[in-house]
């Protein structure tokens, strides 16, 4: 059965990284795995999805409405704009920070207000975390991708040192340190 | 492997020797990767049609050559494109257009299918990673045996998707001499005419080979229902349905195979065609006599995906859940720091009718800077306030202004530019010189100094280029300079002769360039007037009606301290 997710944000916020993390991981785990990024326009602070399938085989490379096992957002309105990619059962782990889009920048429109409250209300499982705090803490804001990693981690059934493995792949070395931090701290250890 | 990371893999282990491209989303990243490989030779051309025709001439000489490019690059490069199907090539020569169903980052969605028909040109279209790398491969076969270029046709969805690659050795690379051979490469009338049959003879030789081809395959499943399909349209497909369907999944989309359609047409019950965008496989069937379900239940325009598939064909999508609320947009902006914004800004006050083209600056057409009224094509907006302010004299001439980046205006902008020199309208041209091609993610051009590997290159100066073009008024000035930019852009519309303004500050992303301290927003002296909220910044937003600076954003440009009149808005030191 092939599982599906879903990671959303803002433009230069850092998901390839996650996604390359999550490809890396899967691949060693001996799945066939799909990852599908959008490259363009979407960069310039825009809206950005990135794909991330995976099963004995995979055919699609995108995810559709009610198929994502899971949505991994990095910022608060972006998590609710994709809401309807959830899976009934799906579960959205976000981070809590706002980032405000151009018509909020000019007041054309205001930031919506209890976001979290409201997809919780809808019967949704939202796993929700302050994950600037976190990377800030961990050594540097841009570590929020790896804080929801680590979040993200808890409900796999794939071993810490797989994960922390992954991490080592895909960043510089001089990052390693901070980011295996950032990993834990996100999984609440 | 990346959808075009696995092409040009495919490039490399064909033994390919020569790729000239102009980059265009979402083809940059064939080229990109190719020119990590040591043993190719790879240039970024200043547009597609030069990129094809050099890979003409490096195919001509004997090596096996390549040249990529977007959906609307085709149309630049259709004048070689539909010669050298005549000529037909030495060495293989393989042409990559990727398309862009859903336009993610184009100006429209044209299918390129039609140019393999329109040329006579076979065309192959892979799936995903691993078909990408093999396609290309068998695409040099097929260049050298039949004596064509070869189009590998790419979609963002295969572009830009990753999946499992198997990868192999390099071809050892090969030159084929060189013949002299007038009757076949000089397309005057009376060669031409002895080679026009011979591409038609091609087509039909094609034809069985479509046949035949590994590419074109049969997945029986169940009989009810037979679908053709490609490209990512049959990854829609096979998740739909599975086995609860038969299949025939084109790898060779031109020329279609007939006799594999009409046996696998026997076979099943009910015959559909899913592709994306045009109709071309299903019209092919139709000549053919069969009764097909197609674009009468499936879109003509934007991409598919699965639960479209199902809807359409009596499947059933999967249920969600929604939130009753309307969420304000996030439409794609300039960076903060953006050397765009300062211009556009004055434009804007100024009132300007801007024409404008391709490229990060077309985002100067959004709230809330609103300047821009015209986008069409690379290099149209030079050409095009030529005939504006023809047309309309002393009206236009004076608030007029065309706007293009320094990558286009090498591109095609050159020769709209030899246009108003020579025909003299009284046009002002902006060249907004950020030092790199922006918008496909930072590639050198020939006026950045710099080749694709990095490596110091030749640099076209554009100040005397347009003063050897006849431009008496030819003025630089500094985007971040406000007071700067609206006096020289009032002196050159109130001149009554072509003038070119150069605008230039390098991008911003580009990473020599060096950031100043965020800029220190000071909440006592904000009166609230909004005047920095013009600029359209993502850094500065309003909270309690005092203008607040995101520090992770700003990189201290300065340009809304120029806007504000209560000094609220200082640069970063006073703060220490």
């Amino acid at each position: 059965m092939t599982k599906n997710i879903m990671i959303v944000g803002v433009g230069g916020q850092g998901s390839l990284l996650a996604s390359k993390l999550l490809g890396h991981l899967l691949l060693s785990e001996g799945y066939d795995v799909k990852v599908s990024e959008v490259h363009g326009m979407s960069q310039r602070g825009g809206s950005v999805v990135t794909y991330v399938r995976f099963g004995e085989k995979v055919y699609s490379p995108i995810i559709d409405k009610g198929e994502a096992d899971f949505i991994v957002s990095f910022e608060k309105l972006e998590a609710a704009r994709y809401v309807e990619y959830l899976r009934e059962d799906g579960r959205i782990v976000v981070n809590t920070q706002e980032i405000d889009p151009m018509p909020v920048i000019t007041g054309a429109a205001a930031y919506p207000e209890n976001l979290i409250e409201k997809m919780k209300g809808l019967g949704i499982q939202v796993d929700d975390m302050d994950c600037l705090s976190l990377a800030e803490e961990a050594g540097s804001a841009k570590a929020v991708n790896i804080v929801l990693m680590g979040r993200l981690s808890k409900y796999f059934d794939i071993p810490v040192e797989k994960w922390q493995k992954a991490i080592k792949e895909c960043v510089p070395a001089k990052f390693v340190e901070m980011n295996e931090k950032a990993f834990l701290l996100g999984r609440g250890e | 492997m990346l959808g075009n990371q696995a092409f040009a893999r495919g490039l490399y282990e064909a033994g390919c020797a020569f790729v000239s491209s102009y980059p265009g989303t979402p083809s940059t990243e064939v080229t990109e990767e190719a020119a990590k490989y040591e043993e190719i030779y790879c240039e970024w051309a200043p547009n597609e049609k030069v990129a094809m025709e050099a890979a003409f001439g490096a195919s001509l000489a004997g090596k096996r050559s390549f040249c990529g490019m977007k959906h609307v690059g085709m149309n630049v490069a259709a004048d070689p494109l539909f010669t050298c199907s005549y000529t037909g090539v030495n060495a293989g020569m393989v042409i990559c257009v990727a398309d862009d169903a859903g336009m993610h980052s184009s100006q429209n969605e044209q299918d390129s299918r039609h140019y393999a028909a329109a040329a006579k040109i076979p065309m192959l279209e892979p799936a995903d990673s691993a078909e990408a790398c093999a396609f290309v491969k068998q695409a040099y076969e097929i260049s050298e045996q039949y004596d064509t270029p070869v189009i590998v046709k790419m979609c963002t969805r295969v572009a830009h998707s990753q999946s499992i690659v198997e990868t192999g050795e390099r071809t050892e690379e090969r030159t084929l001499p060189y013949e002299k051979n007038i009757a076949k490469y000089v397309m005057m009338p009376v060669n031409a005419i002895r080679r026009h049959p011979v591409v038609e003879e091609r087509t039909r030789k094609l034809a069985e080979y479509a046949n035949t081809c590994g590419f074109n395959r049969v997945e029986m499943g169940d009989t009810r229902l037979g679908i053709i399909t490609s490209s990512t349209s049959y990854q829609y497909v096979k998740e739909v349905f599975g086995e609860n369907a038969s299949i025939l999944k084109l790898g060779m989309v031109y020329p279609l195979p007939e006799k594999l359609i009409l046996d696998f047409a026997s076979k099943v019950d009910k015959l559909v065609i899913v592709e994306e965008l045009d109709s071309i496989i299903e019209d092919h069937c139709k000549k053919l006599g069969l009764t097909v379900t197609g674009k009468d239940v499936l879109p003509l325009e934007g991409e598919y995906a699965q639960n479209l598939i199902a809807e359409k064909l009596g499947g059933k999508a999967p249920e969600y859940k929604s939130l009753d609320e309307t969420l304000p947009g996030r439409p794609p902006v300039m960076c903060a720091g953006c050397p765009h914004r300062g211009l556009f800004y004055i434009l804007s006050k100024n009132k300007c009718t801007v024409l404008g083209d391709i490229g990060c600056y077309t985002l100067g057409a959004v709230a809330p800077l609103n300047a821009m009224e015209m986008t069409l094509c690379m290099g149209a907006s030079i050409s095009a306030i030529h005939g504006f302010n023809k047309a309309l004299g002393e009206e236009s001439e004076g608030k007029t202004v065309a706007v293009i980046g320094d990558s286009t205006f090498m591109h095609s902008g050159m020769t709209g530019l030899a246009n108003i020199a020579y025909n003299q309208s009284n046009s002002t041209v902006i060249i907004l010189d950020n030092s790199i091609t922006g918008m496909t993610g930072h590639q050198q051009n020939p006026t950045t100094g710099y080749n694709i590997k990095g490596d110091p290159a030749g640099k076209i100066d554009l100040e005397s280029l347009c003063r050897a073009m006849g431009f008496v008024r030819v003025a630089v000035i500094d985007p971040y300079n406000l007071e700067e930019c609206d006096r020289v852009i009032k002196e050159e519309l109130a001149a009554k002769e072509p003038s070119v303004i150069i605008s230039r500050r390098p991008c911003a992303l580009l990473k020599y360039v060096k950031h100043q301290p965020p800029i220190h927003a000071d909440g006592d002296k904000c009166v609230g007037c909004k005047s920095c909220m013009r600029l359209g910044c993502p850094a500065i937003s309003m909270k309690n009606n005092k203008a607040v600076i995101d520090n992770t954003l700003c990189v201290g440009c300065g340009v809304c301290e120029q806007l504000c009149k209560f000094d609220a808005l200082q640069p970063g030191e006073v703060q220490k």
